[in-house]
């Protein structure tokens, strides 16, 4: 070896990456030293400088979460990235950037990861920050007359009641009437200055064309023949796109040029209604993402207020809350397969098949929450009730059917028989199918680099053979207790996508095996520790806690001023960031591949538009 | 060979659809409207069909199951305040609520003008109400709890569904009714906090003795 090797790092410097990066750019960076916060912020000017450190000499390929802050008093907005690795166990690492509020601008993120777009664009629509040299900076979410940034703390809806719940107005004294009385029907919209419908053209909507026209870098398809290209809108009201979601694709002739998604028809703005709610009455919020998995969603929110709280969980608690997220990840699974298959054109036999083993689950969901999907179960410090001893209730209206089931019964007999028995029914159903071979393998493959750089997570990434699973990566509730394997396939195509999620499901039974004895051990035990109070305080902080959902990684992002409001509730949807590698898993393809595509992804638009 | 899979994925459709015919007969032919077949089919067990054939037959819902909200007053036969509704309204379930839904006006003494613990009106407005069970769960007095019943389709939602005292108002013997054990385990714990307070009160008696 001649050649001479940079001086090569000593890994005691790259195993503590904040002295790492504070070695490397002493000027650029600093501690933030708020109090309750953590992590660094960096110079603007050098922000893509210190991310290339951060990905290249320090390993964190995978941007996790882009949030954003508008800190009103100081005059500032604050970016607020956390980054992970896939080698590497633990919390993220965080940093920030810092711009005026009058001239919010930051240097983007995308050449050093391309899956910062969808969540800069996010931040730009709702925030007002402009990314410099972000290729396509268009709103997101809101449409493109709309007037303003509506997270800013200073903006207000045209209906705007009151900063924070409770609010006054309503009670004691309140005037009751029609919530939606109080929102007449033209008056809930407010125009920017001098704005008329009349001769109104949606620049955004010709910006997304003209994003069209420039072609990919990567090479399309194979032309035998010159055909013209063709601009074709699939969706929003589309059955395949699992929602109220658009792409619009570029074709030539049936082959896909560009695609590019369009979000925004379920926005409701989550993510401000946060804010006005207190914590707790964020939960029910919560089930409403992702509405397939309202139990996991309640179990991030829940470990990311608890760490803010420093409340400890039972065991018990712990116990019923994996049971609920594990049958949570098998029911969502079973659907996801299901429905790709409807998407497929294999009408409802498979999906029947899948929502049968479906409603089971959801009858235990039921008799342990109240309800079968919005179940708003988890509380700080445990669960709102105990599991309960029958599933199933008594008969009071004529034609109800009373059912007999005991609760630990009913569970043992679908974890121990049923489950395994029905994934591998869908297995043999479906697997070997050869009509299903054709149409799934070789289509969207996603390689592992492209993957990370896409900031995909869950199932999709773990099928590109990457083994990222927050579950061991960052592990959280009792899961370091637990034994199961993270399971990857090698192939990163839809096909692989398809079998992951039925590997998945046995993992998750396997889990499921190891809790139901410790429930039964635990049984009479405390499932909720501390006070029940609805008056919950918050030390002043931040903090970032995420759990590993069906679908991906849910992160919530929460700014405390130590009130009894979140000062900022950021959600990280799984389904809307593992949106942005959809383009390049169908450039190439043909129309019917993108439903495919999409349909191995499996997005909820609960989530995806928030 | 080509179409193998296929035929494996055939057979198993073949199979769920005999099974519902074999289930029918283990079942003595009663599939449907027999209540004892009824926990069979729609348990862990079950095999084949699966429906339920809604309006005929309805799956009765569990205990917690929550739907819109309603307020517990006295039965009609109860001795001292017939009819008396247990809000006292102290305002939390309207604090906690998501979607602020609920609306009350506390009670005035209308001789003296002094608050008194019962509401002058109290509504919801079942438009925006999110089925979340925080009311229920945080009422202090037991004073409001979750309906079960789900069928309130109304043709007129301008009106309808603004739902004031009077539609609210249910009996206890109701809610005993749709949550017997949880009604009995509330009135268990009512009866301890009692006895707890009578206890104290008459240990303050006795420590004022003591000291006299």
């Amino acid at each position: 070896m001649t050649e001479t090797s940079p001086e090569p790092v000593p890994r005691s410097v790259l195993s503590d990456p904040t002295r790492f990066l504070q070695e490397k750019f002493t000027d650029a960076v600093r501690l933030d030293e708020r109090e309750g916060y953590s992590g660094l912020i960096v110079d603007s000017d050098r922000l893509v400088e210190v991310a290339q450190s951060l990905r290249d000499d320090l390993g964190f390929t995978l941007l996790a979460d882009a949030s954003y802050v508008d800190y009103l008093e100081d005059g500032f907005f604050e970016m607020v990235y956390h980054v992970s690795s896939p080698h590497r166990v633990g919390p993220p690492m965080v940093f920030k950037a810092q711009t005026p509020r009058d001239e919010a601008a930051l240097p983007s993120l995308i050449p050093v990861w391309p899956g910062a777009d969808f969540q800069e664009r996010e931040a730009w629509d709702l925030m007002g920050i402009r990314f410099e040299g972000h290729p396509d900076l268009r709103r997101i979410f809101m449409w493109e007359g709309f007037d303003g940034h509506p997270l800013r703390k200073d903006w207000r809806e045209p209906y705007y009641e009151e900063e924070q719940k409770p609010f006054g107005s309503r009670w004691p004294e309140g005037h009751a009437g029609r919530a939606k009385d109080r929102i007449p029907y033209g008056m809930n919209v407010q125009y920017p200055g001098g704005f008329t419908l009349d001769g109104w053209r949606t620049e955004g909507e010709e910006s997304l064309y003209e994003a069209l026209d420039t072609p990919l870098t990567q090479e399309p398809g194979i032309h035998r023949i010159k055909t013209d290209e063709l601009v074709v809108n699939l969706g929003p009201q589309h059955p395949s796109t699992h929602g109220v979601f658009r792409m619009v694709v570029t074709l030539d002739g049936e082959t896909i040029t560009r695609l590019k998604p369009v979000f925004g028809y379920l926005h409701r703005n989550h993510e401000k209604i946060g804010e006005r709610n207190t914590y707790l009455q964020n939960m029910p919020y919560t089930d409403r993402l992702d509405y397939f998995n309202s139990m996991s969603n309640n179990l991030a929110y829940a470990i990311t207020v608890e760490k803010m709280l420093g409340q400890e969980v039972s065991e018990r608690a712990e116990l019923i809350r994996v049971l609920m997220a594990e049958l949570s990840r098998i029911q969502n699974h079973y659907a996801a397969i299901g429905f790709l298959l409807n998407d497929l054109g294999a009408f409802f036999t498979p999906v029947l098949y899948a929502l049968k083993e479906r409603e089971l689950i959801l009858d235990l969901f039921e008799a342990a929450s109240g309800s079968r999907m919005m179940c708003n179960y988890m509380r700080f410090g445990g669960c709102a009730y105990d599991l309960p001893s029958q599933v199933g209730g008594p008969a009071i209206r004529p034609g109800d059917r009373e059912r007999v089931l005991d609760t630990m019964t009913f569970i043992e007999d679908i974890v121990y028989e049923r489950l395994p028995r029905a994934t591998d029914e869908i297995d043999h159903l479906l697997s070997e199918n050869e009509v299903l071979l054709t149409r799934l393998k070789g289509v969207g493959v996603l390689p592992p680099e492209r993957a990370i750089a896409h900031s995909i997570t869950g199932p999709v990434l773990r099928a590109s053979g990457v083994p990222y699973d927050l579950r061991r990566m960052d592990p959280y509730s009792i899961y370091n207790e637990l034994d199961f394997k993270v399971i990857i396939r090698e192939n990163g195509d839809a096909y692989d996508r398809y079998l992951i999620r039925l590997d998945e499901v046995r993992e998750s039974l396997r889990i499921l095996e190891q809790v139901i004895p410790r429930l039964q051990a635990t049984e009479g035990q405390d499932f909720w520790l501390g006070k029940r109070t609805y008056t919950i305080r918050v030390p002043q902080g931040e903090h970032y806690g995420h759990a590993e959902n069906p679908k991906g990684e849910l992160g919530f992002y929460l700014v405390s001023d130590g009130s009894a409001n979140p000062y900022r509730y950021h959600v990280r949807a799984p389904s809307f960031i593992n949106l942005s590698a959809l383009e390049e898993m169908c450039v190439g393809h043909t129309v019917a591949d993108i439903v495919v595509v999409l349909g191995s992804i499996d997005i909820v638009l609960g989530e995806v538009d928030r | 060979m080509y179409g193998l899979g296929i035929l494996r994925g055939l057979g198993i459709t073949l199979r769920h659809f005999v099974e519902t015919y074999v289930e029918d007969i283990r079942a003595g032919l009663k599939h449907y409207g027999a209540d004892e077949v009824f926990s069979m089919r729609q348990g862990a067990q079950a095999k084949g069909l699966f429906t339920v054939e809604y309006p005929e037959e309805k799956i009765a819902v569990p205990e917690r199951f929550r739907y819109i909200p309603f307020l517990v007053v006295n039965d009609e036969d109860h001795p001292d305040a017939p009819g008396e509704p247990w809000c006292t309204s102290c305002g939390i379930c309207a604090k906690v609520c998501p979607p602020q839904c609920i609306w009350i006006v506390r009670g005035s003494d209308p001789e003296t003008g002094r608050p008194v613990p019962q509401p002058e009106a109290f509504t919801i407005d079942i438009d925006i109400c999110m089925n979340c069970g925080y009311c229920a769960e945080y009422c202090p007095f037991d004073a409001i709890k979750m309906d079960h019943d789900y069928e309130i389709a109304s043709y007129d939602r301008t009106t309808a569904h603004l739902y004031n005292f009077d539609k609210l108002a249910r009996p206890l013997s109701y809610w005993q009714r749709i949550a017997p054990t949880r009604a009995e385990a509330e009135r268990l714990e009512r009866e301890a906090k009692e006895a707890a307070k009578a206890a104290r009160a008459k240990g303050k008696q006795q420590g004022l003795d003591i000291v006299r």
